[in-house]
């Protein structure tokens, strides 16, 4: 009999398709994934560590550092973590609302960013991935109107958010928003039904729903294995409970199912920013006293429905003005656990295209 | 069908459990011996319906060491039951949860990289962001977080012993 | 006043008959295939070089950007750029190159694809040399490039470069076969092997409406024979294997980098003859139908990779043995029986036959899908309990 050897390949930590710095080892046997080892770290911060030397607001920045394209997404859930450990309440209308548009505008940059960088993977020239960009300016745009930063806002915080938009913002948001249903209407046409897309994504990475629950898998990779789960609806966080919205669950398990729901979030943003921006009251928009955040001795875990999957802070208070504990769960980090039980029998040009379709940020894998 | 039964029934199932629920907690926590961790695990994802495990934390809480686990239920829409096991840190070793949920395999080697709390049984306890050979585990209240100037990065494997691809 | 259409041939005679004035006749026809040779070489190199500078235009304005638009006005000067940065760049050699293959791989790429140049037909008497076995003559000095491609791999020392060669090289035969084939249907209905005879037989009609499956398959394998996206796996970067021209750099790399821009436009001038009519055209002069039906198809490469996402290997072999070969040979007996009929209809009966083969390709495609579970509706997600 002939006597195969396995080959043992390194993708990265310098790949263009890697998605950040990131080494997988891959053992083959000819053109089969056999194994496959993730290699991260290269980006580790020591955030954790950092975080117990500075106030509960001096953190706020490093929430936005985490998965550096949702920053506003982050910084809801330590908001949410802080407030739940702090007690501090009620928070004003106009800031829940505020919080929920930047929200939801982060999930649509998101998704567009996802979605774009995965047909790059794929080998579409470009032009994909600048059609999505070039939705995503806009809503940059945007944030920089209400926080002055792009991509690292740190505008939401504990009590509210930072300060109110300037009167252009609503309707400028309202201009966009009203864009949003066409462009993902181009996409759909001009991708979801491409039978090049169609080949290379159907059947590729599948994640039956037990596996993907048992691996603590969250967000579109959860609910394109057919599982209806979301925190925005399972346990409502801020004021998610008055908007009108479909928790968008593909039956596929696959890197194509993935892609559709990401399609499909981006509507159902649209949905509720249109309710939002057309119920959005006026008033202040920070809690009354929140001055130095003290909060008594104590634990608590906030979660939300990150663009990713979910976000969560443990954060546990010991009385002073720093966190005792200051815990990030980390949302790419844990679907990332599941990238090995997806390619194992694939070919080695699919571990580019499922990598891609779990859509990870490393900076939230290392922290 | 909420935590605080859930627990009176664990410990109804389970006869000789020294667990607590915590008073004055958040989110309903039960506080665990070490010792009966994998059993309370096993009763709760089987039997209680906790399929989701979302969180597993590492605490130094100077004298003793702390592991906190935030469970869910997908299944059930249930919401979070926390356990925590905890020790001195002579003995900061903590039995393995892979087994019951595979989404603990990456968070407890992070736990075991940055504070050092072994977990038995685990299928690949290895440093996950920092390196083999770094001094120590950061998250330890008694690591030093300082910027050390003039430092020198001295290499702490040889050569031979750092992971390459074969080929 | 000689009339647009027949500039070359006077030019031809004019300058004949100034040489004859002071050459012997042998001396005479060296003087004119040197003249036309240099000519073609001047023609290949400018339109190559500014074929870069349209493609880039093209697939920006397609990605919605502008494409080069620093280096003169409208970035007119971007490819003599290029050009001047390719030349002056370092050759760096890789320590375990073999080093006469490696040096001798562009070579053997640049030559044979500028011979197909003497014989393709830009006008009624604009070819170089009208073989009568032109359409033989063209696919076979242009497969001599395979052979370029594995030195490349093979010369570079690069375990992985190897790899890509191989690759490269498994595809162009592939892609090989339905091309011939598809050709060979136009020459069953024309009976000769020459290209000109081709276009003449063109007259009425181009023959890409009496056999429009032909074409297609003939397009797919055109753009697969030169590597161009959806089929560029040998020059992908973000594959993990790296392409069979990653250890070029400098002037090496500008030989296959023009290489690959003269085969595509052999290839488009190809389909132009073949299936497009060639020269044919009203009004206009003939080299400039020409012209204008190869950078059509030109247009459409640059459309097709601005598009597209790329091919998987496997996907990729499966379409050439699978689907493009048995179509290829159906195509050719429908072709040969359409023919035999012998109905004075011109181009329906190709047409219809060739449509009814295509639909009945479609649906047995279509029906080897491979199943997945049933999809909800796209527009209207239903809503779950959570």
């Amino acid at each position: 009999m002939l006597r195969t050897e396995t080959l043992s390949i390194n993708v990265g930590p310098q790949h263009p398709s890697t998605h950040g710095v990131f080494r997988m080892l891959l053992t083959l046997d000819g053109e089969r994934v056999v194994d496959l080892k993730p290699y991260f770290g290269y980006l580790h911060r020591g955030i954790e560590k950092t975080a117990e030397q500075r106030t509960y607001l001096q953190n706020v920045p490093f929430t936005d550092r985490l998965d550096y394209i949702c920053g506003m997404s982050n910084n809801l859930a330590y908001a949410l973590a802080v407030e739940k450990l702090a007690g501090i309440g009620p928070i004003p209308e106009r800031a829940e609302y505020l919080r929920v548009i930047m929200a939801e505008l982060t999930r649509v940059v998101n998704h567009c960013v996802a979605v774009g960088f995965l047909l790059n993977d794929l080998g579409a020239f470009f032009t994909p991935v600048l059609y999505c960009l070039r939705q995503r300016e806009y809503i940059l745009d945007l944030f920089e109107m209400a926080s002055g930063s792009r991509m690292t806002p740190s505008y939401i915080r504990p009590g509210g958010v930072a300060e109110d938009v300037p009167p252009e913002f609503i309707p400028a948001a309202k201009k966009v928003v009203a864009g949003l249903p066409a462009f993902v209407d181009e996409l759909d046409q001009l991708l979801t039904g491409n039978e090049i897309l169609m080949a290379r994504l159907q059947n590729v990475g599948v994640l039956p729903p037990e596996r993907a629950i048992a691996y603590g898998v969250t967000g579109p990779v959860l609910r394109a294995s057919g599982v209806a789960y979301d925190i925005r609806r399972a346990e409502p966080y801020s004021i998610y409970d008055r908007f009108d919205f479909d928790v968008v669950t593909e039956p596929g398990q696959d890197a194509y199912a993935r892609f559709l729901v990401r399609l499909g979030e981006m509507r159902q943003s649209a949905r509720i920013l249109e309710q939002a921006l057309a119920q959005i009251p006026e008033g202040p928009v920070m809690a009354e006293g929140v001055r130095r955040i003290r909060p008594p001795a104590g634990e608590a875990y906030a979660r939300i429905e990150a663009p990713k999957g979910e976000l969560g802070f443990y954060l546990i208070s010991d009385g002073s003005p720093n966190p005792y504990r200051f815990r990030v769960r980390p949302t790419s980090l844990i679907n990332l656990q599941a990238l090995r039980d997806m390619c194992v029998g694939h070919l080695v040009a699919d571990v580019v295209v499922i990598l891609g379709s779990i859509d990870l940020t490393m900076g939230e894998v290392d922290r | 069908m909420t935590e605080l039964d859930i627990i009176s029934r664990l410990q109804a199932a389970l006869p000789g459990l020294a667990a607590e629920p915590v008073e004055g907690a958040k989110d309903p926590t039960l506080r665990v011996p070490v010792g009966d961790l994998v059993r309370v695990a096993s009763w709760l994802r089987d039997e209680a319906g906790y399929d989701y495990l979302s969180n597993v934390t590492g605490v130094d809480r100077g004298e003793q060491f702390e592991v906190v686990y935030h469970l869910y239920s997908i299944a059930r829409g249930g919401g979070p039951l926390v356990l925590k096991v905890s020790g001195p840190w002579d003995q900061a070793t903590v039995p393995s949860l892979v087994s019951i949920w595979p989404a603990a395999e990456f968070q407890e080697r992070e736990v075991y990289d940055l504070l050092g709390i072994s977990f038995a049984g685990h299928p690949d306890l290895r440093r996950i962001l920092l390196w083999e050979g770094f001094p120590g585990h950061p998250l330890r209240k008694t690591f030093e977080n300082r910027t050390v100037p003039n430092a020198e990065m001295v290499a702490t494997m040889a050569d031979e012993e750092v992971p390459h691809a074969e080929n | 006043m000689p009339s647009l259409n027949n500039l070359f041939g006077f030019l031809q005679d004019w300058i004949s008959g100034k040489l004859s004035g002071f050459l012997p006749p042998w001396g005479v026809t060296l003087a004119m295939m040197a003249i036309t040779i240099v000519v073609l070489l001047l023609f290949l190199v400018v339109t190559v070089m500014y074929l870069t500078y349209l493609e880039r235009k093209v697939l920006a304005r397609i990605a919605d950007r502008l494409g080069p638009n620093r280096a003169g006005p409208l970035g007119i000067a971007q490819p003599v750029a290029d050009v001047l940065k390719l030349i002056v760049k370092e050759v760096i050699v890789p320590a375990r190159a073999d080093v006469a293959v490696y040096f001798l791989a562009p070579v053997v790429m640049v030559a044979p694809a500028l011979l197909p140049y003497a014989v393709l037909p830009f006008g009624p008497r604009m070819v170089p040399a009208d073989i009568s076995v032109a359409v033989l003559f063209v696919p076979a000095v242009t497969s001599i490039t395979t052979l370029a491609l594995l030195m490349a791999g093979w010369g570079s020392g690069n375990k992985y470069s190897l790899l890509g060669g191989l690759r490269a090289v498994a595809q162009k035969v592939s892609y090989s076969i339905p091309l011939l084939l598809s050709f060979l249907a136009v020459v069953l209905v024309t009976g000769s092997l020459s290209l000109v005879r081709i276009v003449e037989a063109q007259a009425s009609y181009p023959f890409l409406l009496a056999q429009p499956l032909g074409f297609i398959i003939a397009l797919i394998c055109c753009v697969a024979e030169v590597n161009r996206s959806p089929f560029d796996i040998p020059e992908a970067e973000s594959e993990l294997v790296a392409g069979y021209h990653t250890e070029y750099s400098g002037v090496g790399f500008a030989m296959f980098f023009l290489a690959e821009y003269i085969g595509m436009f052999t290839v488009s001038a190809m389909l132009a003859i073949l299936y497009l009519g060639g020269w044919q055209g009203p009004l206009l002069p003939p080299y400039i139908w020409f012209l204008i039906k190869v950078y059509l198809i030109l247009c459409v490469m640059f459309w097709l990779r601005g598009t597209f996402p790329r091919v998987r290997v496997d996907q990729l072999m499966n379409l050439s043995w699978k689907v493009l070969l048995p179509l290829a040979m159906v195509n050719v007996v429908v072709v040969a029986l359409v023919d035999k009929l012998g109905l004075r209809l011109g181009f329906l009966p190709g047409l219809v036959a060739s449509l009814v083969v295509m639909a009945a390709a479609g649906a047995i495609l279509r029906s080897r899908r491979p199943a997945r579970p049933a999809a909800p509706p796209r527009r209207g997600w239903q809503v779950r309990e959570a």
